[in-house]
């Protein structure tokens, strides 16, 4: 057991911080706004991917011929563990980096992964993923979006939802059903999309932080050539499935407040006449938040460990986002119940914004990328072995299937 | 970057396995239970053989010179078996105090003693029904005797010595007593899992010997314990484990409604929430274990969250594991009690899950976190 890098992670460490020291400023404690949408902040991502690009820092466990260096698992790891700790641009490119990336990856062309995946890596051209529909979550398998095949090419017509990012991306990967005669899981086909295409308009949703990151997305008549298909037609959910296990390693940990932030608050926030870090509720509470902190963490290192020995993670990695999720939501709440009635009123001051952007988006972070439900059965069914639910859709053709509200 | 054991280690935690299974130590727990025993002498006596007691213990003193990682794989499987026997006690703490604060001259005499089975000790400390402290101490150690009432003592009976956190002139102090010496007295107290013994001992000019400097009892005891927490938490994961696989099993076996109750979300979800509490704690037992193993600055906040993670893991998987286990987990005869009985042992034994939560947050106002 030992927590020291070895000789090479140490000088990768190094190269990874010392360029990062010359291009980018350290975290410091003030607040940031989750600022998924705003203008300003998707040109400064831009310029941030740039730059990591140029450097070949952007994706650097990919192949030089798509903008890699070819960085191992571990190393990858590393950059990530010092890019971190530096207030750098995040949110953007998230789902095209870590989902759309990897499909293309896998399935596209040789012609296509050179045209499309260095300028996703680039950060120039940003990409989005379109599953989930108005009667279609947790059950995605369940959506009704209809590919009709046209000659060389397939006609698209129906509507996606929480399409994050659809309003500033280029390109997007899609899964629709091109035969509702066959079971639900055997009518589906994977594409990928221009965004641009005649026929697709994205509609903003407004969340109840009052911002709006994702979007509706409909398609009317939308063209798509065959060769944007990837893999063969009736394999979108087996497709569909590599993205969500990427989504799940690229959704990760809940962005906000931690257990740092909730304890430099309560040494100086009042609670009745002394500090509220005097308060046995509040110590108890940042007790078991800390706990969660360096359980997460410390499960990564082990993560780490394992691949850097080139064994394969264990399922560990599978608990983060629940964890995660779940204490932003509480943490935001302790902020906000610390200054009683006054937790109400919005303010310009940062720490309170904080707390209260928190508890506002948590609860989006405990559905988006798998509900806590859906996670808590992946758990369940993949790492202890449970059986899976008896099924009521089972062996019916998709048409036959009840869904959504109906 | 290795978080993990190494080959040796995980090869002697196999073994160690391998040997409770061997020994049915969970039937062995059941007995003791049963019948009063309050200890298993004889499964005692093979792990003494097999020199667990001496993995910590330098070769100089008889034992096998290794480092704290390896009593960690061995307790993980002491706690996932219930070893009725008192290895807590006279490994983790008293073992341990004789190593970091002893003379000399007691470290001869015990040292090898502890190693080969002849001595076992244990660690006296609380006086009434509240949590000690290191102003509530009365038991008085004056002109090398000691007088007053310890109570709730794990495995005093088996034990030939102990280690009694005291009060002197100069502040509180630990002093060694034998148990054997005339004015001491060891009576049975009756506990929550009696696979596990608690007694009362009474000094009565009991003779006594000081361990460690005068007046740092406190602090001595303290750090002893910052270390210990480490290994109960690893008994704890351990017992985690094992009530969360037989809480997978059942699930799997028994039928409701025609189909495995395991195939319910209800269920599904209460054991997936099992094994997130335990892989937190888990995990945070490996880093307690790598700053134990190298007495690393953050020990303090190290060891209180593994200890307060591995706490509330082994209290959540062994209360539902008895409810995944309906009306039969409620019975005397399915394991399920034994493993809710020995995690509020553990999680009682060196101080409650309140008391670590405090001892964490204090640890991180020291350190700062921020």
């Amino acid at each position: 057991m030992d927590f020291n890098d070895t000789p090479e992670q140490a000088k990768f460490r190094k190269t990874c911080r010392e360029w990062l020291e010359k291009n980018a400023k350290h975290k410091d404690n003030a607040s940031k706004e989750p600022s998924f949408a705003n203008k300003d902040v998707l040109e400064e991502a831009k310029l941030w991917q740039k730059k990591k690009y140029d450097a070949g820092w952007a994706m650097l466990h990919w192949p030089k011929e798509y903008g890699g260096i070819g960085a191992s698992p571990i190393e990858r790891i590393i950059w990530a563990n010092e890019e971190s700790k530096f207030d750098v641009p995040k949110g953007i490119f998230e789902i095209g980096l870590g989902m759309c990336g990897p499909v293309m990856m896998q399935y596209a062309s040789e012609e296509q992964k050179e045209r499309y995946l260095p300028p996703m890596a680039e950060g120039k051209e940003i990409w989005c993923q379109l599953f989930s529909e108005p009667s279609a979550g947790s059950d995605v398998a369940g959506l009704r979006s209809k590919a009709v095949q046209d000659g060389d090419k397939w006609i698209i017509n129906g509507q996606k939802v929480w399409t994050s990012g659809a309003h500033f991306s280029d390109y997007g990967i899609l899964v629709v059903r091109h035969d509702p005669e066959l079971e639900k899981h055997k009518g589906l086909t994977f594409f990928f999309v221009d965004m641009k295409s005649p026929g697709i308009e994205v509609k903003p949703i407004k969340q109840i932080t009052g911002g709006s990151s994702f979007n509706e997305v409909y398609f009317t008549d939308v063209e798509i050539p065959d060769s944007q298909r990837l893999g063969e037609i009736g394999d979108g959910w087996k497709v569909a499935i590599t993205t969500l296990m990427n989504e799940r390693l690229a959704v990760g940990d809940a962005d906000g407040v931690d257990v740092e932030d909730a304890f430099r608050w309560a040494k100086t926030q009042d609670s009745l006449g002394e500090p509220l870090l005097n308060n046995k509720a509040a110590r108890s509470s940042i007790a078991d938040w800390y706990c969660e902190k360096s359980g997460l963490k410390n499960t990564k290192l082990r993560t780490m460990s394992a691949l850097s020995k080139g064994d394969t993670p264990g399922p560990e990695a599978s608990i983060t986002k629940i964890v995660s999720a779940g204490k932003l939501q509480d943490i935001g709440n302790f902020g906000i119940d610390s200054l009683d009635m006054a937790g109400m009123l919005k303010t310009d001051d940062p720490d309170i914004k904080k707390f209260q952007m928190a508890w506002l988006g948590a609860p989006g972070m405990r559905i988006a990328g798998g509900t806590d439900e859906i996670l808590r059965n992946i758990i369940a069914e993949r790492v202890l072995g449970l059986p899976q639910e008896p099924r009521a859709d089972k062996g019916l053709a998709y048409k036959d299937i009840p869904s959504g509200n109906s | 970057m290795n978080l993990d054991f190494s080959d040796d280690q995980k090869f002697l935690q196999q073994e160690a396995r391998k040997f409770l299974d061997k020994e049915q130590t969970l039937s062995r727990n059941r007995s003791v239970l049963e019948n009063s025993n309050k200890v298993d002498k004889e499964l005692w006596k093979k792990i003494v053989d097999l020199g667990w007691t001496g993995i910590r213990v330098p070769e100089d003193y008889g034992g096998l010179g290794l480092g704290h990682l390896e009593l960690c794989v061995i307790a993980e499987e002491l706690g996932r078996f219930l070893a009725p026997v008192p290895f807590s006690s006279s490994v983790y703490l008293f073992t341990e105090a004789i190593i970091n604060y002893a003379s000399d001259e007691i470290k001869k005499d015990l040292l090898p003693k502890l190693v080969s089975g002849e001595v076992v000790g244990t660690l006296a400390i609380t006086e009434s029904f509240q949590a000690p402290t290191s102003d509530n101490i009365e038991t008085l150690s004056e002109n090398g005797t000691l007088n007053g009432k310890k109570i709730g003592v794990p495995d005093a009976e088996i034990a030939t010595h102990t280690i009694v956190v005291c009060k002197t002139n100069n502040g509180i102090s630990l002093q060694l007593v034998d148990l054997s010496s005339s004015g001491v007295t060891v009576e049975h107290q009756e506990n929550i899992d009696e696979s596990r013994g608690h007694f009362s001992i009474a000094f009565e000019n009991a003779k006594c010997d000081l361990i460690g400097d005068d007046g740092s009892g406190w602090d001595l005891y303290e750090l002893l314990i910052n270390q210990a927490a480490v290994l109960f938490a690893y008994e704890q994961i351990g017992g985690s484990q094992a009530s969360l696989d037989m809480a997978i099993n059942y699930a799997k076996e028994r039928y409701a409604f025609g189909r495995p109750i395991g195939s319910f979300q209800a269920i599904k979800h209460k054991l997936a929430d099992m094994y997130v509490a335990l892989t937190l704690a888990k995990s945070n037992c490996y880093y307690a274990a790598w700053a134990l193993s190298t007495n690393a600055s953050d020990l303090p906040s190290a060891s209180a969250t593994a200890r307060v993670s591995a706490t509330k893991a082994f209290q959540l998987c062994s209360k539902e594991n008895i409810q995944t286990h309906g009306g039969n987990g409620f019975t005397w005869e399915y394991d399920c009690h034994m493993f809710y009985r020995r995690s509020k042992l553990l999680s009682l034994n060196i101080g409650s899950l309140s008391n670590w939560r405090e001892k964490l947050v204090i640890s991180l106002e020291q350190s700062n976190i921020n």
